[in-house]
């Protein structure tokens, strides 16, 4: 029922997901964020079952930032995904288990952009785009039709704005909004919420 | 056999035998209800089953639909109740149904599901009665030891962060609390300034003529208003009689400063560890309902009035379709002042007001359209005349 989507270009990462925090049948927000920023350079988009999401979410949130009091210096963006990567796959096989699935993105000084994607069976794989959920299925060839690794912010965006489209016309959700950020070397950007409203 | 169906024997033995935790996309969000075995008469005597599985055994006060159903029911909307909470410009109202039933059997038509956990936050519960009033008393003295330590207020948000992280826990276990924490964030010192906002408001709520919408009737004017006025003679005996004119203004600078840290907060918590903030939340059997209802008629600018008689409304409409919610209907209204409580209601009664209310209403709308006729034929008679002539 939810998605969380992210593209990587040569020196950004744009991701995007729904903004509906459902109970059952019923929407019970319609602006709910999926996105949990780990460091200034950084975002954790989490999906999953109700309560493990923020609490797996703001426990890799908190240690990062701890990480970086410690030391003086933040994670990196592969360090970061492996070290949530090691937490999930620790926690799979006590009995308190982890229900999320989780798409990584950042940005680094050295290596340039970075998308990873992290199933709840704690599988890690960089990727130059990836989708979590069952919108996911419709998307993904999409992507691949029209992904190019040189991509501009712009095309990027309409990528994300064909994905998008795909899932309003077959998803038997209605998924009415989504968070779009972009992710390069000056930090996190908040984009405009997709779709834009008509008459703009 | 016959005993065996009667003491669920068979049951918790199929529920060893399958993998304990399906890790299945569909599965998180709607599991199945517990199928008991519809036959057996007795099985409400007996104590729940011992279960681990999530969301499986249904527990006292709580409804799954589960026995009485004959096909599996597509989604689980458990918590046989309808509570509601949501903020406007003027507080917040938390508003709930007060019928605690056990599948079939209303067992308590008169249970308080709203308590007040100190002046300014209520509580609104759902789901296992005796759960809630476990974590009911746990959050109150968490809350009353951090004001104790801290010398501040716990903000609503911290409440729910509090409460959520205490149930955790338990997730995966039978513990099945929701709960819609609804309260007032404010600071000790803003108290003069929002005390002066409060006499201001309560004048106009009381001064504002009834343009309210039709669905309010004359009692809920009437016991409201006498809640203002009870008000006011509490104010009036408390603070000194502050200047209208001077607290209008006071009103602007306070109202200024809602959303950052003050202001009204409703927060959802959920045993499985969902935490909402927002503006309207509805939980229960009856949410569906009730949400329709609210969403039609919320504005932020709501007066006072305006917000009682919205959410008596959704209660009433949502008591109405949904077997598990009824009886009475329990507001409180919280504000920078604290909670007040409005006289519980039968929605019976309200029931038999509206019926009346619509047959007037028919009888109305057909005397229009009589009188309607009457005009036309009058004018009819004219033209057939001209024809004729012409």
């Amino acid at each position: 029922m939810e998605y969380l989507i992210g593209i990587q270009g040569p020196d950004f990462v744009l991701v995007a997901a729904d903004n509906v925090a459902a109970s059952s049948i019923i929407q019970m927000k319609h602006d709910y964020d999926k996105m949990f920023k780990l460091s200034e350079k950084i975002l954790l988009l989490c999906v999953g079952e109700a309560g493990d999401t923020v609490q797996f979410a703001e426990y890799i949130q908190k240690n990062v930032q701890l990480y970086k009091m410690r030391n003086g210096y933040e994670l990196s963006p592969a360090a970061a995904a492996n070290f949530t990567r090691k937490n999930l796959a620790d926690y799979l096989r006590s009995r308190t288990p982890y229900h999320v699935n989780l798409l990584l993105a950042g940005y680094d000084e050295t290596d340039g952009p970075g998308l990873y994607y992290m199933d709840y069976l704690s599988a890690l794989a960089k990727a130059p785009f990836a989708a979590h959920g069952y919108g996911a299925f419709l998307t993904l060839s999409i992507l691949d039709r029209y992904y190019r690794p040189d991509l501009t912010r712009e095309e990027a965006v309409d990528l994300l704005k064909k994905c998008l489209e795909e899932l309003n016309k077959r998803f038997i959700m209605n998924l009415p909004s989504f968070t779009v950020r972009l992710i390069d070397k000056d930090g996190i950007h908040d984009m405009e919420k997709l779709p834009v409203a008509p008459g703009g | 056999m016959a005993l065996q169906d009667v003491c669920g024997f068979l049951e918790t033995l199929d529920d060893i035998s399958p993998c304990t935790y399906l890790p299945n996309e569909m599965g998180y969000m709607w599991r199945t209800p517990f199928e008991f075995d519809g036959d057996s008469a007795f099985h409400f005597l007996f104590p729940p089953q011992q279960c681990s599985r999530k969301n499986r055994a249904p527990t006292l006060f709580s409804s799954t639909f589960s026995s009485l159903s004959p096909h599996q029911q597509p989604f689980q909307l458990s918590h046989g109740t309808t509570t509601l909470g949501f903020i406007f410009q003027d507080g917040v109202i938390a508003a709930a149904d007060t019928r605690a039933s056990c599948k079939g059997l209303i067992c308590c038509p008169i249970s308080q599901k709203i308590m007040p956990i100190h002046s300014h936050l209520v509580v609104n519960t759902s789901g296992s009665g005796a759960d809630c009033m476990l974590w009911e008393r746990i959050l109150t003295r968490e809350m009353r030891l951090y004001q104790l330590r801290h010398r501040k207020r716990l903000s609503v948000n911290g409440a729910a962060k509090l409460l959520s992280m205490m149930l955790h826990p338990f997730k995966g276990t039978d513990v099945c609390v929701a709960a819609t924490l609804c309260g007032w964030d404010g600071e000790e010192t803003q108290e003069t300034l929002q005390s002066c906002m409060e006499i201001a408001d309560v004048k106009e709520a009381v001064e504002q003529d009834s343009n309210v919408s039709a669905i309010s009737d004359e009692s809920a004017q009437g016991s409201v208003k006498m809640a203002s006025i009870n008000e006011q003679d509490e104010i009036s005996k408390d603070t000194q009689a502050l200047n209208p004119t001077v607290s209008n203004q006071n009103t602007k600078n306070a109202l200024s400063t809602f959303g950052e840290r003050s202001g009204p907060r409703v927060c959802y918590v959920c045993s499985d560890g969902l935490q909402l903030k927002g503006e309207i939340i509805s939980v229960g059997s009856g949410s569906p309902y009730a949400y329709a209802v609210l969403d039609d008629g919320w504005r932020w600018g709501m007066t006072v009035d305006e917000a009682v008689a919205l959410a008596r409304e959704a209660v009433f409409r949502a008591t109405h379709w949904d077997a598990y919610s009824g009886n009475n209907v329990d507001l409180f209204h919280i504000t920078a002042h604290g909670w007040r409580r409005r006289d519980r209601e039968d929605l019976k009664e309200e029931y038999y007001r509206e019926r009346e209310r619509e047959k007037k209403k028919i009888k109305e709308r057909e005397k229009e359209r009589q009188k309607r006729e009457g005009d036309e034929l009058v004018e009819g008679e004219g033209d057939i005349y001209s024809v004729h002539c012409g």
